[in-house]
C-alpha cells in the first residue's frame, strides 16, 4: 500500500455534511471513491435512508449490509481498493445492537412489528442519532483478524449542516435521556471515537450565501462544543469564468467591448450576423455577476481557515464518470 | 428538447389573481428556492392588490432582512416598499395589497397548543418534560405539524385572504404531509397507551389480559434506557393524555383544510434528478389524497440567449482560436495587428456558452422524464438568476416571470 502525505493522514472517520442541494451525497461518494485508491478499503455509509448511494453508483437499492459497490481509482502498480457501502437505519441498528449486546435477536424483531422500535427511536431523545453514530464508530474500530482494521477509513453521508452538532454531539444528547445505564455507556464509548483525531467534518457548501452561512454556523457550532474537528470546506459545482478580473468587472457591469467578441468570432470562422456577439456578451454578463457573488462567498469562507478543495461543475450531471472525475480532483488537491 | 407534447402552462398569476384562492402552498425537496419562490408569490400577489401573509420556516438571513423580519418570532410583520397596481393595464386603478411575513417558531407553537390544551399546573410539567423538549424540538416532523398549526390558525385569524406557506425544508417533500398524521397517530397510539398503562392503577392485570408481549416492550426498554426513562416517558404521556384528542383534531383540521377548495399546491423544483423525483413522488400522492395540485414550478432553468450556436460548434471554434494562441507571439513581436486579447475574451465566452448548452441540455432530459410521466400537470418555469435573491427587487423580477411565458 502505497503512502501518500494527505491533509487528512491518520484521520479514519470523515463525516461529510452539507445543506440541502449542496451535493453532500456526491461529495461523500467522490470522498469515498478517493480514499479507496492505493488498495485501500472503504465503507460508505449513509444514514438518512434515501438510497442516495444507490442512484449515485447506479446499483440496485441497498439493504441494511455492507455491500462493494465500485473500485477506486488505481494504477498498476497500485491498484485501486474497493468501496463498499451500508445503508443504516435507526431501526436496524437498534436490533442489531439489543442482538449484540443482549442476544434478544427475535425479541428485536417482535418489537420492530410492533412499532415499539419506530418509537424508541423516533421519541427517545437522541437514540437515535446514537445508534446511526454508533454504527459508524463500530465500523471504524472493527478488526478482523489479518489485516488489522477492516476499514482503512468510514465515510459517512451525514444528515445536513443545521443539524450536524446536534447529531454528533451524542452524550450530551443521550444525558437527558439516561444519565446512567447501558444506552449511556454505548454513548459515551461512541463519542470516544467521535472526538479522536481520527474523526474530522467536512462541510460541502456552494458559493451562495445561505449555504455558507450554515458552513460558517456549523464550523462555529462544532468548536463550540469541544474536541469535534472540522475538517475541510469543500466547495462543490465552481465554474471558473476565465477572464482577467479587470474585464470581469466590466463584463457584470455589462461594459463588455462587444466588437473585441466581433473580432474574436470571425478570427473563429464563425457567422455574427444573429447577434451572436451580443448574445454571447450577455452569457458573460451574467456569469460575471455570479462568478463575483461567488467571490463575494468565498472571502467569507477563507475566515474559517479550514482547508478548502473546490469541486468542479460537471454541465452534463453526475454519472460514475465524473464521480471518478471529483475524487480526482479531490486527490490532486490532498484531500485523499 | 422535450419530449412528447408540451406541458399545459401553470399560470400562477391568475391563480393568485383568482379571490377564491386562499391558501397557496409551496413544497418540494430541501434546496429548490422554495422560501423564495413563496415570497416571490406573496409579493406579486400583494401588488395585484390582495392581502397576503407568507409562512416561512427557513429564509435566507439576507432576504428575511429584506422582507423586515429579523427573529424567529412567529409574529407576522408587515412588509415595506410594496408597490400598488403592478397588475397590467385594463383594470381600474387597484386598491393597494398588503404583505406581511412570518418565521416559525416551531417550539413556541408547540408550547401555546399545549398551554391552551391544559391546565397552568400540567402545562408547567409537560413543558419541563426532557421527552416533551425532545418531541418539540427535534421530532422530525414536529416542524411541519407546526407549519401547519400555524396554517390553521392564520386561516381562523381571518385576517389576510392570502396565505402562502413555504414549507420546512425537509429531505423529502412527502415529509411534510405525513408528518403532522404520523405525529397525532403517534401521540395517541396504542403503543403509548400500553407504556403509560403501568402506571394506572390495575394496569397490570389489564396488561396480562391485553398483550403477552407487552413485558417484553417494557423489558427490553427499561434494559436500553434504564428504569428512570421509562419512568419519563410515562409522566410525559400521561401529561398529554388530556391533550390527545385535542392533537388529532387539530391534525385533522389541517388536513381537511389542505383539501378544501380555495387551498392549491405548487411543487417546486429544480431541473435536477433528486429534486423531480421528489416533486413527481408528491405529485402522485397529491393526486392520491385528492388535494389540489395547480401545478409544477421549474426554479432555476438555465436560459442561454445564444441557444442558436451549438455546444459542439461553439467548442470547435474555441478550439480554432486556441489554436491560434501561440502562434500569435511571433506575429505580436512582428508588430502586426494584435487580436489576442479578443481572441482570449471570445473563448471564454464560447466555453462558458458550451457548457451552459449542455447543461441546458441535461436539464431540458431530466424535466422531459417529468413531463413526460405527468403530461397533464401544467408547468412554468423561472430562468435561473445570476445573483442570489435578497431584496424585494430580486423578488419582483422572479414574480415577472410568471407572467412572462
Amino acid at each position: 500500500m502505497a503512502t501518500r502525505d494527505t491533509d487528512w493522514d491518520g484521520v479514519r472517520l470523515h463525516v461529510v455534511t452539507g445543506k440541502g442541494g449542496t451535493g453532500k451525497t456526491t461529495v461523500a461518494g467522490a470522498l469515498a471513491l478517493a480514499l479507496a485508491a492505493d488498495g485501500r478499503r472503504v465503507l460508505l455509509m449513509e444514514v438518512e435512508g434515501r438510497q442516495g448511494i444507490a442512484q449515485l453508483f447506479d446499483v440496485p437499492p441497498l439493504p441494511y449490509a455492507e455491500r462493494r459497490i465500485a473500485v477506486g481509482p488505481g494504477t498498476d502498480a497500485h491498484p485501486g481498493g474497493d468501496v463498499f457501502a451500508l445503508v443504516a437505519d435507526p431501526e436496524s441498528a437498534l436490533i442489531e445492537y439489543l442482538q449484540m449486546f443482549y442476544g434478544l435477536r427475535h425479541a428485536g424483531t417482535a418489537l420492530a412489528k410492533l412499532g415499539v422500535m419506530d418509537f424508541a427511536t423516533t421519541i427517545a431523545p437522541g437514540l437515535r442519532d446514537v445508534l446511526l453514530t454508533g454504527k459508524a464508530a463500530e465500523a471504524v474500530r472493527r478488526k478482523d483478524g489479518s489485516r488489522g482494521r477492516t476499514y482503512d477509513a468510514v465515510v459517512m453521508d451525514a444528515p445536513p449542516t443545521g443539524r450536524i452538532g446536534r447529531f454528533l454531539n451524542v452524550s450530551a444528547e443521550v444525558s437527558d435521556l439516561a444519565r446512567v445505564g447501558p444506552i449511556r455507556g454505548h454513548a459515551d464509548t461512541v463519542q470516544q471515537v467521535i472526538r479522536s483525531p481520527e474523526t474530522v467534518v467536512h462541510f460541502v457548501t456552494l458559493l451562495e450565501e445561505m449555504p455558507v452561512q450554515e458552513t460558517l454556523d456549523g464550523i462555529a457550532e462544532l468548536r463550540a462544543l469541544g474536541g469535534i474537528r472540522p475538517g475541510a470546506v469543500i466547495v462543490n459545482m465552481t465554474r471558473p469564468l476565465a477572464l482577467p478580473p479587470r474585464q470581469l468587472q466590466a463584463a457584470a457591469a455589462g461594459k463588455l467591448d462587444q466588437a473585441q467578441l466581433a473580432i474574436g468570432l470571425k478570427s473563429a470562422g464563425l457567422d455574427d450576423s444573429h447577434g451572436l456577439a451580443g448574445a454571447l456578451a450577455a452569457e458573460l454578463a451574467e456569469q460575471a455577476r455570479t462568478t463575483l457573488g461567488q467571490e463575494e462567498q468565498q472571502q467569507r469562507l477563507n475566515t474559517t481557515d479550514q482547508p478548502c478543495y473546490r469541486l468542479p461543475w460537471v454541465s452534463s450531471g453526475i454519472d460514475l464518470a465524473g464521480l471518478y472525475r471529483l475524487a480526482g480532483a479531490l486527490r490532486e488537491q490532498k484531500a485523499a | 428538447m422535450m419530449t412528447g407534447r408540451p406541458s399545459p402552462h401553470l399560470d400562477v398569476d391568475r391563480l393568485i389573481d383568482d379571490r377564491r384562492t386562499r391558501i397557496v402552498v409551496c413544497c418540494g425537496s430541501g434546496g429548490v428556492g422554495k422560501t423564495t419562490i413563496a415570497a416571490a408569490i406573496g409579493l406579486r400577489a400583494a401588488e395585484h392588490g390582495r392581502h397576503v401573509v407568507v409562512l416561512t420556516v427557513d429564509p435566507a438571513r439576507r432576504l428575511a432582512q429584506s422582507m423586515g423580519l429579523t427573529s424567529l418570532d412567529n409574529t407576522p410583520r408587515l412588509v415595506r416598499g410594496v408597490k400598488a397596481g403592478t397588475r397590467k393595464a385594463g383594470n381600474d386603478a387597484e386598491a393597494a395589497g398588503s404583505l406581511h411575513a412570518m418565521m416559525l417558531d416551531m417550539k413556541r407553537t408547540f408550547d401555546e397548543i399545549v398551554e391552551a390544551h391544559a391546565d397552568p399546573d400540567r402545562a408547567a410539567q409537560i413543558l419541563a418534560n426532557p421527552f416533551y423538549q425532545s418531541l418539540s424540538s427535534s421530532f422530525a416532523g414536529t416542524q411541519e405539524y407546526m407549519a401547519m398549526e400555524k396554517l390553521g390558525q392564520l386561516r381562523r385569524a381571518d385576517e389576510w385572504d392570502l396565505i402562502v406557506v413555504d414549507t420546512p425544508p425537509s429531505r423529502s417533500a412527502l415529509d411534510f404531509l405525513d408528518a403532522p398524521q404520523r405525529l397525532a397517530r403517534f401521540l395517541d397510539g396504542k403503543l403509548l397507551r400500553l407504556l403509560t398503562a403501568p402506571a394506572k392503577v390495575g394496569g397490570r392485570a389489564y396488561l396480562r389480559a391485553l398483550n403477552a408481549g407487552f413485558g417484553v416492550v417494557t423489558g427490553v426498554l427499561t434494559k436500553i434506557l434504564g428504569t428512570q426513562v421509562l419512568r419519563d416517558v410515562q409522566t410525559f404521556v400521561s401529561a398529554l393524555d388530556t391533550m390527545f384528542g385535542g392533537f388529532r383534531e387539530r391534525a385533522d383540521y389541517t388536513y381537511q383544510l389542505l383539501r378544501a377548495p380555495g387551498t392549491a399546491f405548487l411543487v417546486v423544483a429544480a431541473p435536477e434528478e433528486d429534486a423531480l423525483r421528489e416533486a413527481s413522488y408528491f405529485v402522485e400522492r397529491l393526486d392520491t389524497e385528492r388535494m389540489p395540485l395547480a401545478g409544477l414550478i421549474l426554479n432555476r432553468v438555465q436560459q442561454v440567449p445564444a441557444a442558436h450556436l451549438s455546444a459542439a460548434r461553439s467548442l470547435a471554434a474555441a478550439e480554432v482560436l486556441q489554436a491560434g494562441l501561440p502562434a500569435d507571439t511571433a506575429r505580436r513581436h512582428a508588430g502586426a495587428n494584435d487580436d489576442a486579447p479578443a481572441r482570449q475574451l471570445t473563448i471564454a465566452a464560447l466555453q462558458l456558452h458550451a457548457d451552459r448548452m449542455t447543461q441546458a441540455a441535461a436539464e431540458r432530459r431530466i424535466a422531459g422524464g417529468f413531463t413526460a410521466a405527468h403530461p397533464l400537470v401544467p408547468v412554468t418555469e423561472i430562468p435561473a438568476q445570476a445573483e442570489d435573491v435578497h431584496d424585494l427587487e430580486g423578488l419582483r423580477r422572479i414574480g415577472e416571470s410568471f407572467d412572462a411565458n
